[in-house]
């Protein structure tokens, strides 16, 4: 047997993060989360829930709480499918499906997501194809962010790829959106230079 | 009244079938659909993870440019694909709800010459198929009634929660109704609409194929010939990971799934090609009593 | 002081209300300005005007400076317009010459800047001293009230308000829509918390019920019409054919056997639909009055008009009426006591759950008739398919507590599903899992109750369970039901098989709350339940006089508790009765008989026919015990003949002069 692991536990009140529930609040769907009576039908209908090392619930728990640093480690916020399975059962109506995402974008502001985790590098290659070309392409972005998180799945997923190839389910440049590019990226550049709107 | 139609990206490639037997069946039922000239990416989910607010513009462009085609008419956008159906209606309605957001959008699309003002009414085809073509027209339209074929109806996550209104978000019936209609037998079973591990397939196979593998699982105990889909995605994670699931749960998998648009096109007599039935990993099971009439090219 | 030789002499006193009103508005500039207002010949403003002390001044002041008029700025007349009155009258002044000027809930309250406040403030008191001004002196008057009372509705509330009345003597009415009194009570087998049979705690209270000779029990009636006022209500009632003549039946049975259905065929609304009965059926054993009665929707006779009728033949005493009709009864009653009780949750309405697709997904009101011992399966709890359960989950807050069935909480569902708990563990053996939100176990010897069922080894699992499918999973699932629920105490989100699942169902008002509401005229909460005059301090007095409420049909709550306010609606009702007389507001209109053409317009405009023309004198004239001054026909008199005491069009042009003046 390995030698005892020991770990603090109690948390001191004053190593919270008084401010993370209130920045969490303020985005759009988020603001209910005090409501939250902790009945756990979140975690209950959650399809992924029993990988998650917290449950949906104690997300909110923690999150209302301060626990910043436990929540946006946490993989549960990755591990989220936007099934809004919780959004609908909720009996309090908290739309825990939008914590999730502001969570999400918290994480990536703070740079605290795990490392090769390939969902936030999914959604930056996401980003990226859209902007170019007003269209995203499931197969190349697959690809790019396989390469980036894990290069020796690339190889297992040969076959998949071909068979998708050969199907006509799968292309490798990507179909650009007709008429107007420049409009589409004068609208998400206007965003950028407008963080107000943020 | 006009239906324009948003096909959104992945329609264009790995649900390709999706489209081609959607407006091939609307076509039989001479219930025309217009592509959105001009369309772009509607923000999906991933988008939302980084930067809500570029979502909802992403999509708000789109509903812009629809509007335009109506005439001061409200115009109605058919969105097949559930994931650019859940955005376009949660940007649609966040718009109103959350006042900086509408406020935000409204200024970006104006910086582009661009206004919203909410005359869109988004659609998906099944709530088009019930309501607006009716299952009359469709029994109609039946030439080849699918008699003995049992199938399992599967809606998946955003196609009826938590926006849509048009079926009920627990025990959805409308493609039910609409495959009884064409003459198939549908099961009751309990994962209409349960999660089929959407882009953790991809992201968390582990995670994401469990999901997908359950809900097989339970549609080979039922005895269905096949599990009828309304999302690309979906259509994807139960189709094309049937090998590797079969090896990472030592059960031999094997299930057909196609678009529930490609099995009205059947009952409809169109040929297989139109319907995309080629570009299906598993070809569509069909009883023998089907097989037999079958007009294939 | 400016006072002109007309005016009578008005008093004014400003309320601080504490810092309620005095926070917002300027209370000393407020009675300084009140102070110079025209025949104001006294301004003063005072912490508490509604205390003691506060009163006393304005008895002192109409003694002392010879006031003929008081206005007090302060509260809602709702709150204390009759305690001011009563200083009034105390210090020798008429009660009616007397007018509130509300500045808290009107201004205070609800005015954020204080100048504004303060002015507004000014606005209403010189409005209510120009409206003073004019008020004239009125005699309240006194009407004798009769002795006897109806209950509505025959539940555990209705039983006991009937028992406690008619044992003081008085005559009790007791109508109950359905063909039994007992309620809910009367389906149940044991009580929580002490488990003691409720048959044998009910049926004795049915019989007595039956046999007082107080009480005339209208079973399968409902009441039509309420016409009249505390004191003196018309109350019509009709009675639903039964096609049975109660006084003749004996309740022997005779014709439930001879009936040409062979065996009973139609789902019994007493026992849930878990048994069946025939369309000649007694309720159950105990049902009072011990009288068969006969559906109209399944007997054929009365849906098809043919059948040989085999009941007529078997009844010895000719009890048997196929051609009854309804009947009407119109009673007289000084009070009213409303105790309509409640209805359980359809959970059809949540579909996650199963109930209607699962068959061993049951209610738990369908588990009361299982488990009693004279129900439908003798006691036994068991499977559609006769089995005995070997695992059960019980469901907390089903249509409770949730914003998209009810947001309420039902509290009794905690300490009755701890109730069934204990009695399937004792009759089937089965594993009990029970899943909950939060325990809720406030009462006299409950927690006692829940720490009895944890040494009994029931399983509770802290989680609202988010589905029941057949899904199964794994080989143990097959066949199965399978709850899922996050252990929330433990943190993983558990799947767990059972056979049987009970769905505690919540309390939501009777579907029909708004009808019962507006034939005796009281309030309803948004959602349904009746409404108490105070949530506290009057919490079975109604917004109508002589009408009281009890029971389930205020709000979810428990035998102990239903009964204790059914205690209070009788005694309150017995007050009424005792005092002899109610006295009616001055407040009626009156007709100028000089003025009036006799057009007769009128007579019809009353909703409370208190008008009659005496044709003698060709004018109409007012029933002043009718008339409940609402004014409908002050405005619609062509000639202008008809005035109304306490709002006469002197006094309303007067208050507007006062308001406008100011602005
Ligand atoms: C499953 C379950 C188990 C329970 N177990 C317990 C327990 O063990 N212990 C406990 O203390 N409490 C228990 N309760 C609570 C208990 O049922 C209520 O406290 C009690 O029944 C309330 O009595 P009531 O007379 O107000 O209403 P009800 O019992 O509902 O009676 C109302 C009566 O009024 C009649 N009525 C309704 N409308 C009209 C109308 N318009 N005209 C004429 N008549 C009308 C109805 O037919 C009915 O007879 C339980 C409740 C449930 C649902
Ligand atoms: S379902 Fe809603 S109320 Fe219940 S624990 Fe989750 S967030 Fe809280
Ligand atoms: S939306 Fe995310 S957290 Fe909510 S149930 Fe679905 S996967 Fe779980």
């Amino acid at each position: 047997m390995p030698g005892l692991q020991i770990q603090r536990r109690v948390k001191y009140q004053e190593e919270l993060d008084a401010d993370f529930p209130r920045r969490v609040a303020d985005m759009p769907g988020a603001a209910d989360l005090n409501r939250c009576i902790q009945c756990g039908t979140c975690s209950a209908t959650c399809p992924v829930s029993s990988f998650m090392d917290l449950t949906p619930r104690r997300v909110v728990a923690m999150t209302r709480a301060g626990f910043k640093e436990e929540v946006l480690r946490s993989n549960t916020i990755w591990l989220c499918a936007s099934c809004y399975s919780c959004t609908v059962e909720c009996p309090k109506g908290i739309k825990i499906t939008d914590v999730m995402y502001a969570l999400k974008r918290l994480a990536i502001q703070e740079r605290a997501y795990p490392r090769h985790f390939p969902t936030p590098v999914l959604a930056r290659e996401f980003f990226h194809k859209v902007r170019q070309t007003g269209r995203s392409n499931e197969g190349q972005i697959a690809t790019v962010m396989i390469l980036k998180t894990n290069p020796l799945k690339l190889l297992r997923q040969i076959p998949l790829g071909l068979k998708l190839l050969v199907k006509g389910r799968m292309s490798l440049w990507t179909e650009k959106m007709s008429g107007n590019k420049r409009q589409l990226q004068d609208l998400l550049d206007y965003m950028d230079t407008h963080k107000e709107l943020r | 009244m006009r239906f324009l139609y948003y096909p959104g990206c992945s329609l264009k490639s790995s649900g390709r079938a999706y489209e081609e037997s959607l407006l091939a069946v609307f076509a039989r039922l001479q219930f025309p659909l217009e592509e959105l000239p001009e369309w772009n990416c509607c923000g999906a989910t991933a988008y939302m993870g980084i930067d809500e607010k570029k979502a909802f513009v992403l999509a708000a462009r789109n509903l812009a440019l629809a509007e335009q085609h109506g005439d001061g008419q409200p115009v109605h956008l058919v969105a097949p694909c559930a994931a650019c159906y859940l955005v376009l209606l949660k940007t649609q309605k966040y718009m109103v709800e959350y006042k900086p957001i509408g406020r935000a959008i409204s200024d970006a699309l104006k910086s582009v010459g661009l206004k919203y003002r909410g005359q869109v009414k988004i659609r998906h085809p099944l709530d088009v198929l019930i309501k607006e073509v009716g299952l009359e027209r469709i029994r109609a339209a039946v030439s080849r009634p699918l008699e003995g074929m049992k199938i399992a109806c599967y809606y998946g996550c955003q196609v009826v929660r938590p926006f849509a209104e048009f079926d009920d978000p627990h025990d959805p019936m409308s493609m039910d109704d609409l495959l009884r209609a064409c003459g198939a037998e549908t099961v009751d079973w309990p994962c209409k609409v349960r999660c089929c591990g959407a882009m953790l397939t991809g992201t968390v196979e582990e995670v994401g194929q469990r999901r997908s593998y359950m809900i097989l699982h339970e549609a080979m105990r039922r005895g269905v010939d096949a599990v009828a889909t309304a999302c690309p995605l979906c259509q994807f994670n139960l189709e094309c990971f049937q090998g590797p699931m079969s090896r990472r749960y030592r059960d031999q998998v094997e299930m057909s799934v196609a678009y529930f648009t490609q099995i009205v096109g059947k009952a409809m007599g169109l040929d297989e090609r139109t319907l995309g039935m080629h570009r299906l990993f598993i070809p569509l099971r069909q009883p023998p009593a089907l097989l037999g009439t079958s007009h294939d090219c | 002081m400016s006072q002109s030789p007309a005016c009578p002499r008005i008093g004014v006193y400003v309320c601080h209300c504490g810092m309620n009103i005095a926070k917002q508005v300027a209370v000393e500039a407020v009675t300084e300005f009140a102070a110079r207002l025209p025949g104001v010949a006294v301004a003063r403003h005072y912490k508490f005007m509604c205390s003691d002390p506060g009163q006393e001044l304005i008895q002192q002041d109409i003694k002392e400076s010879g006031l003929e008029r008081v206005v007090v700025a302060s509260c809602s007349p709702l709150l204390h317009e009759a305690t001011f009155r009563k200083a009034c009258a105390a210090g020798g002044l008429n009660p009616f010459c007397f007018q509130m000027a509300n500045i808290r809930e009107q201004v205070a309250w609800v005015t954020a800047d204080k100048g504004r406040a303060t002015s507004k403030a000014k606005a209403l008191i010189a409005a209510a001293v120009e409206r003073v001004s004019r008020a004239q002196p009125l005699e309240r008057k006194r009407l004798a009230v009769g002795d006897k009372v109806v209950i509505v509705g025959g539940g555990i509330a209705g039983i006991h308000a009937a028992l406690t009345i008619a044992d003081a003597g008085k005559k009790v009415y007791l109508v109950e829509r359905e063909p039994t009194i007992g309620g809910h009570m009367a389906k149940f087998d044991k009580t929580f918390p002490t488990l003691d049979c409720a048959a044998c705690i009910l049926t004795p209270k049915m019989s007595s019920v039956k046999n007082h000779p107080n009480i005339e029990l209208m079973s399968y009636s409902e009441v039509e019409k309420v016409e009249g006022f505390a004191g003196n209500f018309k109350i019509t009632i009709q009675k639903k054919p039964r096609y049975v003549h109660e006084e003749l039946c004996v309740g022997c049975g005779e014709c439930v056997d001879a009936c040409v259905f062979p065996k009973a065929k139609f789902p019994s609304e007493f026992d849930e639909g878990l048994a069946l009965r025939k369309p000649v059926y007694m309720p159950f054993p105990q049902a009072t009055p011990a009288v068969v009665v006969i559906d109209p929707n399944t007997c054929l006779q009365l849906t098809k008009g043919k059948c040989k009728q085999k009941c007529v033949e078997a009844c010895q005493r000719g009890a048997i009426d196929l051609k009854q009709e309804p009947e009407q009864v119109e009673v007289e009653a000084a009070a009213v006591i409303v105790a309509t009780g409640f209805k359980t949750f359809d959970p059809r309405g949540l579909p996650q759950y199963g109930y209607g697709r699962y068959g061993n997904v049951y209610t738990s009101l369908e588990v009361e008739r299982m488990v009693n011992a004279s129900g439908p399966t003798g006691g036994e709890v068991v499977l559609k398919d006769g089995a005995k359960p070997r695992s059960v989950a019980i469901i907390h807050c089903v249509g409770s507590r949730d914003k998209k069935t009810h947001p309420w909480c039902s509290r009794v569902c905690c300490m009755y599903s701890l109730k069934l708990a204990h009695l399937v563990k004792e009759r089937s053996g089965a594993d009990v899992f029970s899943f909950y939100i939060d325990m809720r176990t406030p009462g006299k010897g409950y927690e006692e109750f829940y720490d009895r069922l944890l040494e009994e080894g029931v399983h509770f699992i802290r989680g609202r369970v988010s589905h029941i499918t057949d899904w199964a999973m794994t080989k143990a699932e097959e066949g199965k039901l399978v709850v899922s629920a996050e252990d929330s105490l433990i943190g993983v989100t558990r799947r767990i098989p059972v056979d049987m699942v009970i769905l505690s169902v919540g309390l939501e008002p009777q579907p029909d709350a708004q009808e019962v509401r507006k034939k005796f005229n009281i309030s309803c909460s948004q959602e349904g339940w009746f409404l108490e005059r105070h949530p506290k301090l009057a919490p079975v007095a109604t917004f109508t006089d002589g009408v009281w409420i009890a029971g389930a049909c205020q709000g979810p709550k428990d035998i102990p508790d239903t009964v204790a306010q059914a205690g209070a609606a009788a005694s309150e009702a017995l007050a009424l009765i005792d005092k002899g007389y109610v006295e009616i507001e001055p407040n009626t209109a009156e007709v100028d008989p000089e003025a009036c053409s006799g057009c007769k317009t009128c007579l019809g405009m009353c909703p409370y026919h208190a008008i009659r023309r005496d044709e003698e004198k060709g004018v109409a004239v007012v029933n002043e015990a009718l008339c409940k001054g609402c004014g409908t026909c002050v405005a619609a008199c062509p000639s202008g003949a008809i005035s109304q005491h306490m709002f006469t069009d002197d006094e309303i042009y007067q208050e507007l002069e006062g308001i406008l003046s100011y602005v």
